[in-house]
């Protein structure tokens, strides 16, 4: 009887989940034709023309990418529903340095990170035993390298692109967590940390209709926030064909310069956006034919580390540390940018 | 009386938390104070790294989520 009575009150959720699936996958398979029929039959452009390809190229890739970003964005929430943070610094507790921090990175990349839980994380994980450098590995590869970026690229400039910021994150992630470590920078950790009686860890199980709705929830939040930035990139990236590199950019940032790269570093620290937010400067710079290793430097540099992301680890760290932690990012990220732009040419 | 504590600095999540904790009280008809906590050593000593989190009466009831204000409501009834 009981039974009965729940299955009425709730909503068949299975189909719900099967609608929306199936529903996204006609959408992105009839996406192609859909956009191609509205641009030649119902506004008939001329395609190859300047107006009417660039003016195309925005109506296909707009909802290419949105479709893209909604699928994965949603299929990845519902995954790290399973990886807790208790998980991961159970996981990374007494682990090999190198182990710990190439694991932390990797962890950071699915790790949602609102830089507001970065205290309550760091604390936990020392208070675990999680080494400092291991820890470190994970606060920085947490808010730079994650599915949205990585989907974003993905979309935009394809593969190539999305899998070279994925391997730079990461080894700009894993090298500060190792440098960090061999640094024994421990006694700059404000002492209260170490203090802190955590109580044990709380893990709660969830439904997987909670799961789904969760990462649903959240999906909902971060396109209604990346959207603007997405509508901004694609628009940029069709216009940007059209027009010719402009020399100013081209001195600054070209080959020419050899110190392109720790320039766009610097210029990229103070500013603070979320990967998403780069994404129309980062089509920019590539249409005027910036070399990849400064674009992905200046995106790193952006993305890692900012003022509000170091005002609240203040908290928990002293100058000494936040300084060192700055530096030691900055110059991985140059050395990374610099590799990619050797490896690139 | 019921307590709720909401654990969390402020961001946008612990915002819509403390929203949905407020609804829940209504819609659950409990006589409840919503308490926010912002300290971490507080929120660490609950055991609790992902923010936002909720706690009722003592009890953390869900961690890293905004949980919907009719689940909390549920909670509120010791469901």
């Amino acid at each position: 009887m009981t039974t009965l009575v729940v299955r009425r009150i709730q909503p068949p959720f299975w189909l719900v989940v099967a609608a929306g699936v199936a529903a996204w996958l006609v959408a992105w398979v009839l996406l192609a034709p859909a956009v191609d029929w509205l641009v030649s039959d119902v506004l008939g452009l001329d395609t190859t023309s300047g107006f009417g390809a660039a003016f195309a190229f925005f109506l296909f890739d707009l909802p290419k990418v949105l479709l893209l970003l909604v699928g994965v964005v949603t299929l990845v929430g519902f995954l790290r529903s399973f990886v807790s943070p208790e998980r991961v610094r159970r996981t990374l507790a007494g682990r090999n340095v190198v182990v710990g921090a190439a694991a932390a990175a990797a962890f950071g990349i699915i790790t949602p990170f609102c830089s507001c839980s970065a205290v309550p994380l760091f604390i936990g994980f020392v208070e675990a035993g999680v080494p400092l450098g291991v820890t470190f590995a994970f606060l920085v590869s947490a808010p730079m390298v994650n599915e949205v970026a990585l989907v974003l690229l993905w979309g935009l400039f394809g593969p190539g692109i999305a899998v070279a910021y994925l391997v730079a994150g990461l080894l700009v992630a894993i090298g500060a967590g190792l440098v960090v470590g061999r640094l024994h920078l421990e006694r700059f950790v404000e002492p209260y940390v170490y203090e802190v009686h955590a109580g044990a860890a709380v893990e709660i199980r969830l439904t997987m209709e909670q799961r789904v709705r969760d990462a649903w929830d959240s999906t909902r939040q971060i396109v209604r926030r990346v959207a603007p930035w997405v509508v901004i990139g694609i628009a940029l990236g069709s216009l940007i064909h059209g027009y010719m590199p402009t020399d100013l950019v081209e001195q600054v940032g070209g080959r020419s310069n050899p110190l392109a790269v720790p320039l766009v570093v610097m210029l990229g620290v103070p500013l603070y956006a979320n990967a998403a937010g780069t994404i129309p400067i980062v089509e920019a710079l590539l249409g005027k034919g910036l070399p990849l290793g400064t674009v992905l430097a200046f995106m790193m540099a952006v993305t890692a580390l900012s003022v509000p992301e170091l005002l609240i680890l203040r908290r928990v760290m002293r100058r000494e540390l936040i300084a060192t932690f700055v530096v030691i990012v900055a110059s991985g990220i140059v050395v990374v940018g610099y590799l990619f732009n050797l490896v690139s040419t | 009386m019921v307590t709720i504590e909401v654990l969390g600095p402020g961001c946008a999540n612990c915002k819509r938390l403390e929203e949905n904790a407020r609804e829940a009280v209504a819609m659950a008809g409990v006589e409840a104070e919503v308490v926010k906590i912002i300290d971490y050593r507080e929120i660490a000593a609950r055991g609790v790294m992902n923010t936002p989190g909720l706690v009722i009466d003592g009890k953390v009831v869900s961690v890293g989520r905004v949980p919907s204000a009719g689940d909390i409501a549920v909670w509120l009834h010791g469901g």
